[in-house]
């Protein structure tokens, strides 16, 4: 490729201004990347260590419920919301609609605000709920 | 001096651009809808027990989903993972590994996963 070094690349991130539209959109990213590899991996090993037998799910439960390990399973569930809120902006985003400034900075806080909430109902529902 | 827009030029485009937009919609819309029937159907489970997991996920109607979920997943992470990797891997020799080291292991992660659906529901409930 005959490219230019002096023009910039994306990441843009160090040169514009931040934003809660640019905050959003690149959380999209990183908690997609985040939800792919830790995610995926755990997916995976859930379902073979189910097929593989007792001792196999008890070791897989023994990680899964680990409290020094806890930040993975509460750090998954938020990226999980963060990524499914942002993913139904950007569904209204593909149809042309919410481009206005008011409305996208609004729906892009909201989808912070959203991914918190729902983070912190699901573990208070887990920890005092269902362990009660 | 010559660039490589010169060899593309008037050729147009490859025609293909739209309809893998549209995959990656569709994908993303069935992995919510899948999703969404995962976390319910684990929530109403009692627990999370060996036993109680296995015959649930022994029935045809977990089973199935399950499949679809693991299969659109992959996908999903597969395509989300590319545009990561094309974004940002801006060196073309790094950029053809990358995407080719995310489809070998979203397929291998997706086979994996579904071969233990399969071995649950054919195999029977230990319970």
């Amino acid at each position: 490729m005959n490219r230019n070094p002096s023009r910039p690349l994306s990441p843009h991130l160090t040169i514009w201004k931040w934003g809660p539209h640019m905050l959003v959109s690149i959380l999209h990213r990183i908690t997609g990347v985040g939800l792919s590899l830790v995610g995926g991996f755990i997916l995976v090993w859930w379902l073979v260590a189910l097929a593989s037998g007792p001792e196999a799910y008890a070791t897989f439960l023994a990680w899964a419920t680990w409290k020094w390990a806890l930040i993975v399973p509460i750090g998954l569930s938020w990226a999980f919301f963060q990524h499914l809120f942002s993913g139904l902006r950007h569904f209204v985003l593909d149809i042309g609609a919410g481009f206005e400034l008011r409305t996208n900075r609004f729906w892009s806080i909201m989808s912070l605000v959203g991914s918190v909430v729902l983070t912190i109902a699901l573990w208070v529902w887990i920890i005092v709920v269902r362990s009660a | 001096m010559e660039t490589p827009l010169a060899q593309v030029r008037g050729l147009g485009s490859a025609k293909k651009g739209g309809h893998h937009w549209w995959v990656e919609r569709a994908v993303s819309v069935a992995t919510l809808l899948l999703f969404v029937w995962f976390f319910v159907s684990l929530w109403r489970l009692p627990d999370l027990s060996y036993a109680m997991v296995r015959e649930w996920l022994h029935g045809t109607f977990a089973a199935v989903p399950m499949l679809l979920l693991v299969a659109a997943t992959f996908w999903h992470i597969k395509m989300g993972l590319r545009v990561v990797v094309e974004d940002y891997v801006h060196d073309e020799g790094n950029r053809f590994f990358w995407v080719m080291i995310i489809d070998f292991a979203a397929i291998f992660a997706a086979a994996l996963a579904g071969f233990a659906v399969l071995k649950i529901a054919f195999t029977g409930s230990p319970a």
